[in-house]
């Protein structure tokens, strides 16, 4: 009513347009169209005027100097403001898109967006941003501006609008950064460009700290810019009030939960400082949290969120799991205090120790809970039968505490040997299958060893990689040579030496590749020495075979007529000559002069020679005892039935089938039961290796660093530096006793289920005893080196060594027939008949019929072609690989080094340009004005910058064209692709190389994938620390 | 884990083994360790607290260390540049250390700390320094004017890919990458 009245007072009485005169001035125009018309030819006159201004003259107006001093790096409180400033103009900007969006009814809507500005503003605030309120006028005021900018970008590529969104922000954030680091302060571009004055620390995290935040902020703003674009302009903003989420939008929300579990994952791997990576996992935590709530729709949600919570909950454990597992490792600080003195190269042995202790606890716990405890808890107990008697004859010694340590009398009799255990199908009341279990045990514990030594070589081998590559001989020397675990100034001045050495060895080899006089005597002192080490390998054996033999003849002969030495001869013969020849053969290598990785390569190998042929000759002198001990056996037998005939005779000669009669289990004649011979010898083998280890320790290290150290004070020369001095740890040969000592395990723990015990035990005091003996006695080597490189080499002989040992094992398994009265297979005519056996009797008839037609040679021949063929498969492929693999890395160099060269031209014609640029420049700015003009302050400064660095700085122009890198790598995460075109690179740059992530990059090694960049201007969101 | 353990806080301790390769133990102990180097007073807020260089280098990890200058140098947040370091600057070059970290994130390390002047580069004057860290202080052990010059002149023929005279990260990423043995030497434990 009111309106109309007024309306009616003070408005026109009457709708009417205003008359207009015609182009020719001839007409009055009245009608609508006509005006129009008039208008636009109006327009189209004055807007399309023929340009008279010639383009030389344009060219010729002088440009203004560049101003260098705005390419200053900022102080750090500066780009703090600015990043500040960034973070929260990233939270607006938002609206404006989507207002430029809605582009024609802007004006109608100024100041209500106005309005929603300051409340996203509020919002920001409220998300514990705290700012103060002037900034934040200030902020609205730029967001503003921007919007103008905005929009003018956003007519220009119109099409894309919707599409490209993510792409778009970034660029307008970075167009942002850059204009308000212009208002702020004059210079601040270093950001964007990841320029490389690392002014201090502090910048370069800044501008690190700035990314993640950035990036979080972001996908807070694409959930939000969702829940606009569905809402409308008018639609409220409250974030927390819950929307219905279409299939689509639930699927990107799902990818960035993912994403950001992703990165939660992998944010240990960046090298930003704690803070940093706090901020961020605080960050992406909060965004899982609350988003993945969100994900799901209706009955989905709750299996979704037990699925989440069920990960949690599994992550968690597998954390604890993994927390439990290091905590279980024993000797870890031991081992780490001998790294902190002696290197790692003395600590890689004990870690071998300790791995190799792991593997004998397994085979200690195979052989002790499926063989031991069964046969002790459920078999017939000591004194029932024959086999687990001590014979008469032997009853009065057989708790001497000589014979005990000789492990026969009472000790034979045990469980601990093979000749102890009853040929009984099943025992006790589980009906347990003890010779079964007895012998899948003795398999069980071979098959388990390769399995667990070849799967450490395999880790090994992967882990060293293309390790063989030469051509970066003094680098490595020159990086790689500090070992960081060093913590004892003693052996770091040893390590410092031997670099010295190394380096000036390096130098001396690389200057002159030959001298002519020394390669005569070398290489004789070389065949010498290597003769030597012959003759002494060839004499230690021919003494054991001399030891071994006249035992025998000892043995013959009985040993109680002979004295303590006789007896004990072969193993303290094998015993010394394992303690002397290294020694002897480390004399030897001096004569070499090798370097001391090569020549612990060659002392290994000859000590690994000596240690093979005393074990085969001890070996072989065994077969023969066991040949010997078969022939007793037939005697025995013979007269078992003589006994047995008399003893029946004897009493009941009329009766022959009365019950038999009861003899005292001690008194039945029997064999001589060659395995538990077997057993005994390795048993007593492990016993004088150990003791002569430890006698060694003890006279050779501590013995003598006791008179070194004390007699000191009065000999007649320096005794700690001159010729006693103290020891070295001989890595060398422990590993190697420790080899052989497993090897004799290997091989005996089938005859004797209670030496992987005695092994346990060894292993486990040698580890207390070398710890404090290498602590307290031993002094580091003088040339310290990295011993990394030798594990596999341990690893191929330990294989070699178990390959070794099963084959006499096996061989006595599958050729000899077992004892007749003693054993778990006693009875039968060769050892593995317990399989047949167990199918007949425990499996269904078809199954020994499949397993009979199975083990047919007709299926076998073909199955074990078909494995060598695929062997041989395997193989091939390997190859073809492996030649893939260097035909790749010869075109990553190559291509490294041409995008090298290439950029170098770049930089220098972006050099030469730059002079030009100033005719080049207004020419392309007048053609692109419109979206270039935000870009162009970056151009400037990137062309300034680009102008500023010196040469070996060049890298850095292509890492900041780099820069739509990162953004497409967003894009591609399914906002609709990245249509929008790159930024436009001012011209007075010279095009760039195709960066990684674009489209039709070849696909190069991600290590390579920041090369051209300078380590300081990575450019942001590289994949390069990721 | 006894009393050491109840200061620090279980989501900080959790957080914490979410972004070192640190196990909780070695956390623990390094907390212990740090607390160690700081004075009972100052026990109370030990997150808060930063040690000085000279103190962190009392460590028997890295007395003979003789880039350990460096190494505070290149994890100490502190803003003075004094080398000083937080608890969080100690973990986070525990982590880097420890075995399980990825060679990737060693090397990275290994560049900052060999980057004597902090500028991005390796160029002849760092290498210079290197050698002379790697050989030690004594006069018998220095290389000599030329053998410097001939090292140095061999290390950027091999390393300098672009051959702009110095090297930069991922010309030092790549050369290390393929050494068999820096990740097993670039270690220190607690």
């Amino acid at each position: 009513m009111f309106l109309s009245a007024i309306k009616t007072v003070y408005g026109p009485s009457k709708l009417r347009t205003t008359p207009l005169l015609s182009s020719d001035n001839t007409t009055l125009i009245k009608d609508k169209e006509g005006i129009n018309e008039r208008l636009r030819e109006h327009f189209s006159n004055l807007l399309n005027r023929p340009s008279t201004v010639n383009n030389n003259v344009l060219n010729e107006i002088p440009q203004q100097p560049a101003l260098r001093d705005l390419d200053f790096p900022p102080a750090i409180d500066e780009i703090k403001k600015a990043h500040n400033m960034i973070s929260f103009i990233v939270g607006i900007e938002v609206d404006n898109e989507e207002g430029s969006a809605a582009e024609s009814e802007d004006d109608d809507k100024e100041s209500e967006k106005e309005k929603k500005v300051t409340a996203k503003t509020r919002r920001g605030n409220a998300r514990g941003r705290a700012r103060k309120d002037s900034e934040e006028e200030e902020e609205t005021r730029t967001a503003g501006q921007r919007r103008q900018r905005n929009r003018r970008a956003q007519r220009k590529q119109a099409g894309n609008e919707d599409s490209d969104s993510d792409g778009e922000s970034c660029k307008n954030k970075k167009n942002r950064a850059n204009q308000i680091s212009k208002q702020q302060e004059p210079s601040d571009d270093g950001e964007d460009d990841n320029k490389g004055s690392r002014k201090g620390k502090g910048k370069n995290e800044t501008k690190q700290e700035k990314k993640p935040d950035e990036k979080g902020k972001k996908e807070k703003d694409n959930k939000k810019k969702k829940d606009k674009k569905k809402k409308g302009s008018s639609s409220s903003d409250s974030d927390s009030e819950e929307e219905p989420i279409t299939e689509e939008e639930l699927a990107k929300l799902k990818e960035e939960v993912e994403e950001k579990k992703k990165l939660i994952a992998t944010l240990r791997n960046k090298p930003w400082q704690m803070k940093k990576k706090l901020d961020v996992l605080k960050e992406a935590q909060l965004f899982v949290e609350k988003f993945e709530g969100a994900l799901g729709k209706g009955k989905g949600k709750k299996f979704y969120a037990y699925k989440v919570m069920m990960t949690k909950k599994w992550m968690k454990f597998q954390r604890d799991f993994e927390n439990f597992k290091t905590a279980c490792i024993p000797w870890e600080m031991k081992i780490k205090e001998i790294e902190s003195h002696f290197g790692s190269s003395v600590a890689s042995y004990f870690i071998f120790l300790r791995w190799m202790y792991g593997i004998n606890m397994i085979l200690f716990g195979l052989t002790f809970g499926l063989v031991m405890v069964p046969e002790v808890l459920m078999g017939k107990p000591y004194g029932t039968l024959p086999r687990k008697t001590v014979p008469r004859a032997e009853e009065k010694t057989a708790m001497n505490f000589a014979t005990l340590w000789d492990f026969s009398g009472l000790a034979q009799y045990s469980v601990l040997f093979y000749g102890y255990y009853n040929n009984q199908r099943t025992i006790g009341w589980l009906k347990f299958r003890m010779p079964l279990s007895y012998f899948l045990v003795g398999v069980g514990t071979i098959a388990y060893s390769y399995m667990v030594v070849i799967r450490t070589m395999a880790r090994n081998a992967n882990e060293e990689g293309g390790g063989d590559d030469t051509s970066f001989n003094f680098s490595w020397k020159m990086f790689t040579s500090w070992d960081y675990l060093i913590g004892n100034p003693e052996t770091a001045d040893n390590k410092f030496a031997s670099i010295t050495t190394s380096f000036k060895e390096a130098i001396l080899e690389e200057q002159e590749n030959r001298k002519e006089e020394n390669i005569h005597l070398t290489r004789f002192l070389r065949v010498l020495a290597n003769f030597l080490a012959l003759c002494t390998l060839a004499g230690s054996g021919y003494l054991i075979y001399f030891v071994v033999r006249r035992s025998q003849k000892f043995a013959l002969e009985g040993l109680d007529n002979y004295g303590w030495w006789e007896r004990n001869e072969v193993n303290m013969v094998m015993s010394l000559l394992g303690m002397f020849c290294p020694t002897l053969f480390d004399v030897i290598s001096s004569l070499e002069n090798y370097h001391p990785r090569i020549a612990l390569r060659w002392q290994l190998g000859r000590i690994f020679a000596l240690f093979l042929g005393n074990l085969y000759t001890f070996i072989i002198a065994l077969m023969d005892e066991i040949n010997l001990k078969l022939e007793e056996e037939k005697i025995v037998k013979y007269n078992m039935t003589i006994w047995e005939a008399s003893l029946y005779n004897g009493t009941i000669p009329e009766n022959a089938t009365a019950p038999p009669i009861q003899v005292d289990p001690a008194d039945v004649p029997r064999g001589p039961c060659w395995e538990t011979m077997v057993g005994q010898e390795f048993v007593r083998l492990t016993i004088s290796d150990t003791m002569t280890t430890y006698i060694t320790i003890i006279i050779g290290d501590f013995l003598r660093a006791v008179f070194v150290r004390f007699f000191n004070y009065c000999w007649c020369w320096d005794l700690e530096y001159g010729f006693p001095s103290y020891s070295e740890f001989d890595i060398s040969g422990n590993v190697l006793g420790l080899i052989f000592n497993q090897g004799m395990i290997w091989m005996g723990s089938f005859y004797a289920p209670g030496l992987p015990a005695i092994n346990v035990f060894r292993l486990h005091t040698s580890m207390y005893l070398q710890c404090w003996a290498v602590m307290c006695c031993n002094v580091p080597h003088e040339r310290v080196f990295k011993a990394s490189r030798s594990n596999n080499f341990y690893m191929a002989m330990l294989l070699f060594i178990l390959f070794l040992s099963t084959l006499p094992a096996v061989y006595t398994i599958v050729s000899i027939p077992p004892s007749f009265d003693c054993g778990p297979f006693s009875g039968k005519t060769r050892m593995f008949e317990v399989i047949s056996e167990t199918l007949e009797n425990d499996f269904p008839s078809w199954f020994g019929k499949v397993f009979s037609y199975a083990s047919n040679p007709g299926l076998i021949l073909p199955f074990i072609l078909l494995m060598v063929l695929s062997i041989y498969y395997l193989n091939a492929t390997s190859k073809t690989y492996k030649e893939a693999n260097l035909d790749l890395k010869k075109k990553l160099q190559s291509q490294a080094e041409e995008n090298k060269k290439r950029n170098k031209q770049k930089a220098q014609q972006s050099r030469e340009m730059e002079e030009n640029s100033l005719e080049t420049k207004p020419k392309q700015q007048g053609s692109k004005q419109d979206s270039a003009a935000d870009q162009g302050i970056q151009k400037g400064r990137g062309d300034k910058e680009s102008k500023k660095k010196t040469s070996h700085q060049q890298e850095g122009s292509p890492s900041q064209q780099h820069s739509p890198g990162p953004n497409a790598h967003y894009a591609s995460h399914g906002r609709g692709g990245s249509l929008a075109p790159p930024p436009h690179i001012a011209v007075t740059r010279p095009p760039v190389p195709r960066g990684y992530g674009m489209p039709g990059y070849p696909p190069r090694n991600p290590r390579f994938e920041g090369f051209p960049g300078g380590y300081p201007r990575m450019p942001r969101g590289t994949p390069n620390y990721r | 884990m006894g009393g050491s353990a109840s200061q620090l806080p279980r989501d900080l301790l959790g957080e914490y083994q979410e972004l070192t390769f640190l196990t909780k133990q070695e956390i623990v102990l390094a907390h212990k360790r740090f607390s160690e180097l700081l004075s009972k007073e100052e026990r109370e807020s030990i997150l808060q607290k930063r040690v000085p260089k000279s103190k962190i280098l009392t460590l028997p990890e890295l007395r003979a260390n003789p880039f350990q200058d460096r190494i505070c140098r290149v994890f100490s947040t502190s803003e003075d540049e004094d080398g000083s370091m937080s608890f969080e600057d100690f973990l986070d070059m525990l982590s880097v250390f420890s075995d399980s970290a990825t060679s990737e994130i060693k090397s990275h390390y290994a560049f900052r700390i060999f980057d004597f002047d902090d500028d991005g580069t390796l160029d002849r004057k760092d290498l210079e320094k290197l050698v002379n860290c790697l050989t030690g202080e004594g006069d018998e052990t220095r290389l000599s004017e030329s053998e410097m010059d001939q090292l140095i002149e061999n290390i950027l023929e091999e390393s300098d890919i672009d051959k702009d005279g110095t090297i930069n990260l991922s010309e030092f990423q790549h050369v290390i990458s393929r050494s068999p043995d820096f990740a097993s030497s670039f270690k220190i434990v607690l």
